[in-house]
């Protein structure tokens, strides 16, 4: 026992190398497995139904990934840190229907204020969350089952039964969505954007490094002295930000809103996000992965159309998508590990 | 000494229900004539027994330090079902068994993946809360089969001859005595505990931890889809979409009754006060006009502040100690 642990120590510097490039190509693997299957879904789908190939068919696929993937990037933020937001949904459908039901009232609101409105909705709710989970001590998953119940009876409230619909709000709002930048809905642009810095930060920037840390192991990161608590407190008021702008969006491309609108966004955004192999218990995972993840949930969403199968077929294959991520994952794990092992054993 | 305090501070939890509880009732009265009468007292607990059920199996599950999301999900499959069997022309008997087996299967496969692949049961539970409620969809459709035997349907609705004792009541009532028992009085109960307070320690002490934990997700499968049973009789029909959403509430009930969510404490009377405080206040804002969604408002605050209140307390209480400690030291210095 004793001469293995000296053993480990002694030659601890070039496996542990080889072991962190390991565990890089591991999540290379992982988001090139995701593709592959993505490209399978297109062939198989494509082969079968031409006009799945069709330029207007993939910009409808990527309209409908832009939501939830802005989306899935704040709750990637929180997942890494060890923690999880179950309120996104409704803060999604309250900041939909409060931008919406705002452009009724006021058809002439200014277009920047009505998204800056949606987008500190978004903000204080985020904030809320992460004031009761650092501050109150409160965990996660208990703080947000409780703020999505609360935020979306808020939005009830507030909406009282009534229902916006396209002919009341200005076409300027509409516009958010629809109007095209170099052949593409400007809605794909914003997440496109927000992936991109978002990706580069939680890369590259200090604090994206540190709120890995921190879901690797809030108690070491505390030690080396990340300011855990107020970087939890970002992460849940920047993932409130993005659901809030969000909202804005959803509000912008249906049009017709009410005060159920996003409810269950929830789930598929975990979905996408485990799907996309973020680590569920923090310290791992990535943008890109998100993003993959959520392309691959929509466009499963959009074959299903094509193919004629019933939509009733969608939310038993999203769960299903769910379960074999994660199953596939752990086997990943495992065999990582028992790698690691051997090489260290040689 | 601290065995003691920590019975004290648990017991305290218990009277702080009790006093939620007297509260609501307060309430209720005040919002409406009809809430202290014994007939709406009969409708009331009608209305959640299908949560209370499957509250009873969650508190096992939570007190093992898993969660178990698809509860209601499960509920809605095995609501499926009974009506698909029923309109193939299978008698009701062997209908609802067939809605408990699928039930049990439901939770022996959230069970086989957490034990033996050890994923973590909230995303496990999550995939199948999506899983079991599309096969749900898939089976059904948006149709609904109501076209139950009278005799059913009664019993979703009927009380004890004689009395205004809801049958579901009943049902309800001798499933807490049992779990009751086996939580507190029985080494099966000595066991959730234990796993839930160090998996480790547990296995070393020779419990089987994944079998228990097998076990109890079966058990949550098969609670569920009798709440399934009691939930389509109530309202003679089986959908889809029966009972949607409703395991957020089972899981409020669960923590605010005390059970810690990471597992290893809490106690079974607690979740049965929480559970009348929940459905009493439902009860009471439902009488006063006041809709579903909205309701929700209050059951949310109600999770959060279960949890917050108690930290807040004890933030207060640090504070104040440190305090008295830095004047006393001062004090001595001097």
């Amino acid at each position: 026992m004793a001469t293995a642990s000296k053993q480990a120590q002694k030659t601890s510097t070039t496996p542990r190398r080889t072991g962190n490039r390991l565990v890089v190509l591991v999540s290379r693997v992982r988001e090139l497995g995701l593709l592959v299957v993505l490209l399978l879904i297109v062939l198989v789908v494509g082969v079968q139904v031409p006009q799945f190939f069709t330029l207007s068919n993939m910009i409808q696929i990527l309209l409908s990934v832009s939501i939830l993937a802005i989306v899935a990037i704040g709750e990637t933020l929180v997942i890494l840190t060890r923690n999880v937001d179950l309120s996104v949904g409704s803060v999604v459908g309250f900041s939909a229907f409060l931008v919406a039901n705002t452009f009724k009232q006021n058809p002439h609101t200014n277009l920047l204020l009505g998204i800056l409105l949606g987008c500190a909705l978004g903000l204080l709710l985020g904030a809320i969350n992460g004031l009761i989970v650092t501050w109150g001590r409160v965990p996660a998953i208990v703080a947000t089952l409780g703020t999505l119940y609360a935020y979306r009876g808020f939005d009830f409230l507030y909406a009282g039964g009534n229902q916006v619909s396209a002919s009341d709000v200005p076409d300027s709002f509409l516009s958010l969505a629809t109007t095209p930048l170099l052949g593409i809905p400007l809605l794909i642009w914003f997440a496109v954007l927000l992936a991109i810095i978002f990706g580069f930060l939680l890369r590259s920037s200090r604090t994206g490094r540190e709120l890995y840390a921190i879901g690797s192991n809030p108690d070491a990161a505390r030690l080396v002295g990340i300011r855990s608590d107020l970087l939890v407190f970002g992460a849940f008021a920047i993932a409130g930000l993005l659901s809030g702008f969000a909202g804005v969006l959803w509000g912008a491309r249906f049009a017709t809103v009410d005060a159920t609108a996003a409810s269950g966004l929830e789930l598929l955004v975990i979905a996408a996000v485990v799907v996309g192999g973020v680590n569920i218990f923090g310290g791992s995972g990535s943008i890109v992965g998100a993003m993959l993840g959520a392309i691959v949930l929509s466009t499963i969403d959009n074959s299903l159309s094509f193919l004629r199968v019933s939509q009733f077929w969608l939310q038993a294959i999203d769960g299903a998508a769910i379960l074999i991520a994660v199953t596939l994952d752990a086997f990943i794990t495992r065999w990582v590990q028992h790698l690691l092992i051997t090489r260290r054993q040689r | 000494m601290k065995q003691l305090q920590k019975q004290l501070s648990s017991w305290s939890w218990e009277a702080l229900l009790i006093v939620l509880l007297l509260l609501t009732l307060v309430l209720g009265n005040a919002l409406s004539p009809y809430f202290l009468t014994p007939f709406n007292f009969s409708l009331m607990s009608e209305s959640f027994m299908e949560i209370a059920i499957m509250s009873l199996s969650m508190t096992l599950i939570v007190i093992a330090g898993e969660i178990d999301l698809s509860v209601a999900s499960i509920l809605g499959l095995a609501s499926v079902m009974i009506g698909i069997t029923w309109s193939a022309g299978i008698p009701l008997w062997l209908d609802i068994l067939i809605a408990l087996a699928v039930g049990a299967l439901a939770g022996l496969v959230n069970g086989l993946l957490v034990t033996r692949l050890g994923l973590p049961s909230l995303v496990v539970t999550l995939g199948t809360l999506a899983l079991y409620r599309g096969l749900a969809y898939v089976i059904l459709g948006s149709q609904a089969v109501s076209n139950f035997p009278s005799a059913y349907t009664n019993f979703g609705i009927g009380d004890v001859p004689g009395t205004l004792i809801p049958w579901s009541l009943v049902v309800f009532a001798l499933l807490a005595l049992l779990f009751l028992v086996v939580l507190h009085r029985s080494w099966i109960g000595r066991q959730i505990y234990a796993i839930g307070n160090n998996k480790e320690a547990a296995r070393f002490a020779g419990i089987s931890v994944n079998r228990v934990k097998l076990m109890l997700f079966v058990l949550s499968g098969l609670l569920s889809a009798l709440a399934g049973v009691v939930f389509t009789a109530r309202i003679s029909s089986s959908r889809a979409d029966n009972a949607l959403g409703f395991e957020l509430d089972v899981v409020t009930v669960v923590l605010l009754g005390g059970i810690n969510i990471f597992g290893g404490s809490g106690s079974m009377v607690g979740v049965i006060l929480a559970l009348f405080v929940v459905g009493g206040l439902r009860n009471a804002l439902g009488l006063a006009f006041v809709s579903g969604d909205v309701q929700n408002i209050v059951v949310g605050a109600l999770l959060v502040f279960s949890v917050l209140g108690p930290n807040i307390a004890q933030r207060v209480r640090d504070a104040v100690s440190r305090r008295r400690l830095a004047a006393g030291s001062s004090a001595k210095k001097v």
